[in-house]
């Protein structure tokens, strides 16, 4: 009793991406059916998308295609923020979790045909001697030091061979830059929540951001365009540099050393003020990524670098007044099976 | 900023409100701060240096320009130029005269090396210096139309000592004739003198550079007479810039790659008539302070 409309399989579904995705997607009228997959349960309400407990490296994933016949997947599962988890939980959610799902994807006889894969820009890395705007195309320059950069872009070397041999799935990689919004914790997010914002001495990166919203717009823009394929860097228009971000969010710097950083901060991670390492590179030499692919294939995008973090700024002036406005949600699992599969509950035709 | 989110749009974990769009990527200003463009330039750091650098340009080392008028006042184009000294002073001058006689910015493609050091890199970029990416320069000269300096020996050519000057180094890989080509911009070399008398380099270390991580430690005449302050403390040479004409290419622009051959011929071609020039405004050169 198969319909007519797409049946999408999200990894990652507790993580805010992966509830954000599946609640823009509940409304889509040809959206058919949702299963969401995680190690853990929803932290977002969800009206009919279906959860599924896995564990880290999804190895029910190909059971779960078959049995759903999905013909999308999008993997929102992957951590792109080193304080998420240790080097071992990075490497088996990313890596390992990756290669279980592109089995599955890839598999004789899957029905999956769109697969769409949220990276991140930190595979492009930050350097001296980075170019100011990274393509799709342009080779990482500066050396990949920590876990989660290189498992990154063992992912995506994975992705680049997946393409090739399996020319019938249409593949979409995302590189999210550094995202901020209201409602979510990212790295920078953080730094500019502290009391005093991190400031290496004596550099001033120009940042790129993306808007929370702009993220999920453009994982649903993926998986709406059914011509599109590739890779794509998602990011807000224009540079600020760093300086300006503190001004603009009206933080006074926490000045770091510029020599032996990563030696300076390591006290600071023991009472929980750490920062990820990939951040430190950042905060020296920032990194911006040439957006215009994206724009080419159709996506507008509803934030500016600027706007992104004037809407953070906005946003963490009303939680200083009235606290967190968006109440804990607690998945339980029988109360959501009787609202999807009771006879009882009535739905509306 | 787009409009119109309400605080219950986003209680209970609802719905994501999914805007429509706007149009796409709206004009910065609005809300900086800073003029600080998305090269790291200011315009107004740029004035400042302007005021610093007037009386020097002027006073110091009285720069004069022969064809300024070739340099194209619209549309980017590639300026290369010789270089010299150990601390040159050739790409500030450049800049400087540029910027004052044409009104226009020049942005100088500089090797990575600035950016990693605290400050430097920073002031650096403020004054419109930029990572010589083969990235950068095309988008520089291609889609923003900008002037951009560069110099094709780097530093092979302010690494060496006072005998040998004034005679080019190699041309790099000639990545610069190839990003001309791509960018569909003409190249329009300057040649430079009294740039190497202003701070001859007599010695230089390559034990103590190895040592410090930079291209090379000098031992310069400025030292020797000032001490430490030598690294800042200029000679003043008379400065004399000679602009050449312009040359384009004959291909077609945003090819993948372009044969090496011609490349290099390019290259070279440019090199020698930059030598060649350099040659003869020495010839013509009474006095080393006079000119």
């Amino acid at each position: 009793m198969r319909g007519v409309g797409r049946r999408i399989l999200i990894t990652g579904i507790a993580s805010f991406w992966g509830g954000r995705i599946a609640q823009a997607l509940e409304s889509h009228p040809d959206v058919e059916v949702i299963v969401g997959l995680d190690s853990d349960a929803p932290v977002v309400a969800l009206e009919r998308t279906e959860f599924v407990r896995a564990d880290e490296t999804y190895s029910i994933l190909a059971r779960l295609v078959t049995a759903t016949q999905v013909d999308t997947v999008v993997h929102a599962g992957m951590i792109v923020d080193s304080t998420r988890g240790g080097d071992r939980r990075i490497h088996e959610l990313n890596t390992i979790g990756t290669l279980n799902l592109l089995a599955a994807v890839g598999a004789a006889g899957s029905p999956v045909r769109s697969l769409i894969v949220k990276s991140s820009t930190l595979v492009y890395g930050a350097g001296p001697k980075d170019p100011y705007w990274f393509s799709e195309k342009t080779p990482r320059v500066a050396p990949a030091r920590t876990r989660v950069e290189r498992s990154l872009l063992e992912v995506e070397s994975y992705l680049n061979a997946f393409v090739e041999d399996n020319r019938q799935v249409r593949t979409v990689t995302l590189r999210f830059a550094s995202v901020l919004g209201a409602d979510i914790d990212t790295p920078l997010g953080r730094a500019l929540t502290l009391p005093l914002a991190p400031r290496i001495a004596g550099f001033d990166p120009q940042i790129q951001f993306v808007a929370q919203d702009d993220v999920v717009r453009a994982l649903v823009f993926a998986v709406e365009q059914e011509n599109l394929s590739g890779i794509f860097n998602v990011a807000g228009a224009g540079r600020i540099p760093w300086s300006e971000v503190l001004a603009l969010a009206g933080k006074a710097p926490f000045l770091l050393p510029p020599f032996a950083t990563g030696l300076a901060l390591a006290p600071l991670s023991r009472i929980g003020l750490g920062m990820a390492p990939e951040i430190i590179d950042l905060l020296r030499y920032g990194r911006g990524v040439d957006t215009r692919k994206l724009l080419r294939a159709g996506f507008s995008y509803t934030h500016s670098s600027l706007s992104a973090l004037q809407e953070f700024v906005e946003g963490r002036r009303l939680k200083a007044v009235v606290g967190e406005i968006v109440p804990t949600y607690r998945y339980e699992a029988d109360v959501e099976a009787f609202f999807r599969h009771s006879p009882a509950v009535v739905t509306p035709n | 900023m787009p409009q119109g989110r309400s605080i219950e749009q986003t209680t209970h974990g609802a719905l994501l409100p999914l805007r429509p769009a706007a149009n796409p990527p709206e004009p910065e200003p609005d809300g900086r701060v800073t003029d600080i463009d998305q090269w790291g330039r200011s315009a107004k750091a740029r004035a400042l240096i302007a005021r610093l650098y007037g009386p020097l340009y002027k006073h110091w080392f009285r720069a004069e320009w022969e064809g300024l008028e070739k340099i194209p006042a619209v549309g980017g184009a590639l300026l290369v130029a010789n270089h010299a000294g150990a601390i040159p002073v050739d790409a500030p001058l450049i800049m400087h005269g540029i910027e004052q006689e044409l009104d226009r910015p020049v942005y100088g493609l500089a090797d990575y090396f600035f950016r990693g050091f605290p400050g430097v890199g920073t002031a650096w970029a403020r004054g419109g210096g930029v990572t010589a990416h083969p990235d950068n320069a095309y988008r520089l000269l291609h889609d923003e139309g900008q002037l951009a300096l560069v110099f094709p020996e780097g530093t092979k050519a302010t690494g060496k000592v006072y005998s040998q000057r004034y005679k080019l180094r190699r041309f790099g890989r000639g990545g610069f004739v190839d990003i001309a080509m791509r960018a569909g911009v003409p190249i329009v070399p300057i040649v430079v003198i009294g740039s190497e008398e202003a701070m001859p380099m007599l010695a230089k270390s390559a034990t103590l550079a190895r040592l410090l991580g930079v291209p090379y430690v000098p031992l310069t005449a400025n030292m020797l007479l000032l001490g430490p302050l030598g690294l800042l403390g200029y000679f003043p040479a008379k400065i004399r810039f000679r602009v050449l004409d312009p040359i384009t290419f004959d291909v077609p622009p945003d090819q993948e790659r372009y044969p090496r051959s011609q490349v290099f011929d390019e290259a070279e071609k440019i090199r020698q008539a930059m030598q060649v020039e350099i040659y003869d405004l020495l010839r013509h050169r009474r006095s080393v302070w006079f000119g």
